[in-house]
């Protein structure tokens, strides 16, 4: 009878054990959240760190498709009115309940001036609570992929921000720092327990969430902790001391991969890889040539995209982790094709050809502009294309800066000749025309990545159409015509879409974002 | 000597003013801060209505002297990179540093010494010839190497070697950040825990190797010296043990210099903590300042380097007063002197 009883305690204790026992998944990569205030950095660490305690109205699942989240269902009541209704019985993690006035707050805070994410929706002029659960959101005229934009825009307390003095994002005027950036409180997955900025910062599960049906199994715990050192990263990795590497080395992949007990995911990144060309300007500030812009003549693109071996730098420069692109957007935007992202033939020949024909038999000399510490081997491209172009006798004077350089440089219209790489927040191809492609106008706000000078008065007018055309089969023909043009024009040379890799402990399910942006609440611990 | 520390305090600050106007016209060529501030989206007129805000449009001098007004009330602004005030920062980061400095420089002294000792007087032996061969690597080898090396080694090789060793994996040493911590009021000191202890040793080694061997071989060369004096001749001619003479009358007397040396290197060895705490992972000031370098955070770098260049002037001038206070010639000649810029 004793025996037994002590049997039963015992075996009860186990099961208790075993049910309490909290699955803890530690994660590291290169730079930590600037900030837990989520409207304060538009930043990718930060934003990833924050959709674990802030849920936006609708969210990119895995393939980066919208699925609801706070909001249940969203459609267009009038041409510049969204309707949201409101996902019921969801309650911050300290166990007030969620309404349409913690949107109406948040989303004003987003476009309050500190905010950086005014820009995503700018389009807003008013947003409404009609009742507890439906929320209208209107418009400065049609905004067909305002649902998209919503997606960056998290939801926090109103009540929480209003008692802790943060119903405004974070300034630097201000010489105090905010309660905001060490706190939060929303409706996530994840509340946070400990918040250590480049050390350590851990979060536990919200007892309150309301996807603890739809997600049963995601970690008890998050411990994430920046490790700066690549190596000290893989060896924290291999070592069993963290079990998800957000970033690893592209030359330790193999090694990863060979090891025991740990595995990786790859995938295509939104993010492209490409050279940009002042073709604008009347003479290059920095070549050679006097009198004349050679970039001016298509010929000369032509020639120079065409004696770019991209294949030799897939696989010496960057060991397969790349896409050879023949478009500067990735696939999954909106408007990607397979046909149009195909490239241009390699055939120096060819190229050598143009050359002769656009007047420069001999090449000439220009300087080009690169960064060094912000994308995946960016000097190293720089390096072989330098190479490469040398074939075609064109004469590269390499400058290669820290990204604090290289990006206000670019900004200062103070080049001729630069590498940039884009990614497409919004998954829709007017992010890139409106960025990269139409004319530079800073008082329309468009154009401000447009360091070419490329100017398509028809780009122009389609990019502006396809802002507020609601007919999706004619929005499509609109973006399917701008991509024509601008491909044929060739104001950049597209170099490839960067591949994306996590490394993990084969303990960690999780499936892979092409935004590089990782979901614990789809991950599951062995 | 009143009029000696006058002379030497003016000095000191005169230096501290020369780093940090120095440290501003660098800040120049850091870059812009701003557009790691902003999103990709933010404007042309947002981003020059932010760089105003922060005063950097201004000149140097203008912000110098900003920058210098601020710093007398103890007020180094605000970090752009984490919205926190700097002097939060830099308070939250010391313990980790100082920790790992001073642990790095008792293990300089605690092996340099003895090592110094036998290489000194087992001069032609095969071992003393390892231990000065090893004694080179120190002083050659890059710290990062270093360190990369040790993690290779004793994290994540030790995997595998420790259990046919008879170890337990458990034994192997963490490969980044201070393990455990324990708050004393402000202080958060890693060396009261086990796993604290544990981290803290291959980053406190791999940043003490060049000082030990510098103690090493200043040891041994002070050593070689002494013993080759009279009064060790005489010692060994009235009888005394080998031990008796070797550690009570020679080592005694190569001692002085060692601390002297390893006094100044402290300075050294919070500037050298830079790399090692960027490999380790080790959440120290330097780490800090690495990070806001590669962010432009012009705040934080300013407070780091001249925090750093005052503990080096204050530890030059301790020195200094301690020599002054020994050597009365000095006292008297640096005073006449220092009018003239001595």
């Amino acid at each position: 009878m004793f025996v037994a009883r002590i049997a039963a305690l015992a075996a009860a204790t186990l099961c208790l054990a075993s049910a309490v026992e909290a699955k803890t998944l530690r994660w590291a990569s290169q730079g930590d959240a600037l900030t837990l205030d989520p409207h304060a950095q538009n930043e990718g660490p930060t934003t990833a760190m924050n959709q674990h305690v802030y849920d936006p109205l609708i969210q990119r699942d895995p393939t980066l498709k919208k699925v609801p989240n706070l909001a249940l269902s969203w459609k267009p009541i009038a041409p510049d009115t969204w309707e949201f209704k409101l996902r019921p019985d969801v309650k911050f993690s300290d166990g007030t309940p969620f309404t349409a006035d913690d949107v109406v707050f948040s989303y004003n805070r987003a476009l309050a001036p500190t905010s950086d994410f005014r820009a995503y929706i700018s389009s807003v002029k008013e947003v409404k609570a009609v009742d507890p659960l439906t929320v209208h959101i209107v418009t400065n005229g049609p905004n067909p992929i305002l649902p998209d934009y919503t997606t960056s825009i998290l939801i926090m307390s109103k009540a929480w921000a209003e008692k802790n003095n943060v119903v405004k994002p974070q300034s630097y005027k201000d010489k105090e720092e905010t309660y905001a950036v060490r706190n939060a409180m929303g409706t996530g997955p994840y509340m946070v327990k400990q918040r250590d900025a480049d050390v350590r910062t851990v979060m536990a599960k919200n007892p309150t969430y309301w996807g603890k049906t739809q997600f049963p199994d995601y970690p008890d715990e998050l411990v994430y902790t920046p490790i700066k050192e690549p190596s000290t990263r893989v060896a924290a990795l291999i070592s069993g001391q963290v079990d998800f590497v957000l970033d690893a080395p592209l030359q330790d992949v193999a090694r990863i991969k060979q090891t025991a007990g740990l595995k990786t995911e790859e995938t295509a990144q939104v993010r492209s890889i490409f050279l940009g060309l002042d073709m604008g300007s009347a003479e290059l500030k920095y070549s050679d040539v006097k009198g004349k812009n050679p970039f001016a003549d298509k010929r000369v693109r032509q020639a120079m995209y065409q004696a770019i071996d991209i294949n030799a730098i897939k696989a010496k420069v960057m060991r397969n982790f790349a896409a050879p692109a023949g478009l500067i957007t990735s696939p999954g935007v909106h408007g990607h094709t397979a046909a149009l992202d195909q490239r241009q033939k390699y055939d120096v020949a060819a190229a050598k050809k143009l050359m002769a024909e656009a007047g420069y038999p001999n090449g000439f000399g220009v300087t080009l502009d690169c960064p060094n510490d912000r994308y995946n081997n960016d000097e190293q491209i720089c390096q072989a294309v330098a190479g490469m172009l040398a074939q075609i006798g064109i004469k590269i004077d390499l400058q290669a800066r820290s990204k604090t350089l290289h990006f206000p440089k670019l900004q200062k219209r103070d080049t001729s000749f630069f590498l940039l790489g884009w990614g497409v927040p919004t998954l829709d191809s007017h992010y890139v025309f409106t960025f990269l492609y139409q004319t530079s106008d800073a008082a329309k706000k468009v154009g401000s990545w447009n360091f070419t000078g490329y100017s398509n008065a028809k780009l122009d007018e389609l990019s502006d159409a396809m802002l507020k055309e609601v007919d999706q089969a004619k929005r499509d023909k609109m973006v399917a015509d701008a991509w024509a043009a601008v491909v044929a024009d060739m104001p950049y040379l597209p170099l490839h879409h960067q591949l994306i890799v996590w490394a993990m402990s084969d303990k960690v399910t999780i499936p892979i974002f092409a935004n590089d942006s990782p979901n614990f609440k789809y991950s599951k611990m062995k | 000597m009143l009029a000696f520390i006058v002379s030497r305090l003016l000095q000191s600050l005169a230096v501290m003013l020369a780093v940090s106007f120095l440290c501003f016209v660098l800040f120049n060529f850091v870059g812009d801060p701003v557009n790691n501030m902003v999103g990709q989206e933010a404007s042309t007129s947002d981003r020059e209505e932010m760089r105003r805000d922060l005063g950097l449009e201004d000149s140097v001098a203008v912000q110098f002297i900003r920058f210098l007004g601020n710093a007398t009330t103890g007020n180094f602004g605000k970090s752009y990179r984490l919205a926190r005030p700097v002097s939060d920062l830099i308070v939250e980061r010391m313990p980790a540093t100082l920790e790992l400095v001073v642990v790095a420089a008792l293990l300089a002294l605690a092996m340099g010494i003895p090592l110094g000792v036998v290489t000194a007087l087992r001069r032609h032996t095969v071992d003393s010839g390892a231990i000065m061969t090893f004694s080179l690597a120190g002083v050659a080898m890059p710290t990062f190497v270093i360190g990369i090396l040790l993690i290779y080694v004793f994290s994540v090789e030790c995997k595998s070697w420790a259990p046919a060793i008879g170890l337990s994996p458990d034994w192997c040493f963490p490969s980044f950040g201070r393990g455990e911590t324990v708050k004393l009021g402000w202080w958060n000191s890693g060396l009261l825990t086990a796993a604290g202890l544990k981290a803290i040793v291959l980053p406190a080694f791999t940043l003490s190797l060049f000082q030990m061997t510098l103690v090493l071989r200043l040891v041994r060369s002070q050593m070689l010296e002494v013993l080759r004096t009279d009064y060790i001749k005489f010692a060994r001619a009235r009888g005394l043990t080998n031990r008796a003479v070797h550690f009570r009358h020679a080592l005694k007397n190569t001692l002085l210099p060692v601390i002297t040396v390893i006094g100044i290197q402290i300075g050294g060895l919070i500037a050298f903590s830079i790399i090692t705490e960027t490999v380790f992972q080790w959440p120290g000031m330097g780490q800090l300042f690495i990070q806001s370098v590669q962010f432009a955070d012009i705040p934080v770098m300013a407070a780091y380097l001249v925090m750093v260049s005052f503990i080096f002037v204050a530890i030059n001038f301790f020195v200094d007063l301690l020599y002054a206070t020994i050597d009365p010639r000095l006292r008297l000649d640096r005073a006449q002197l220092g009018t003239a810029g001595g």
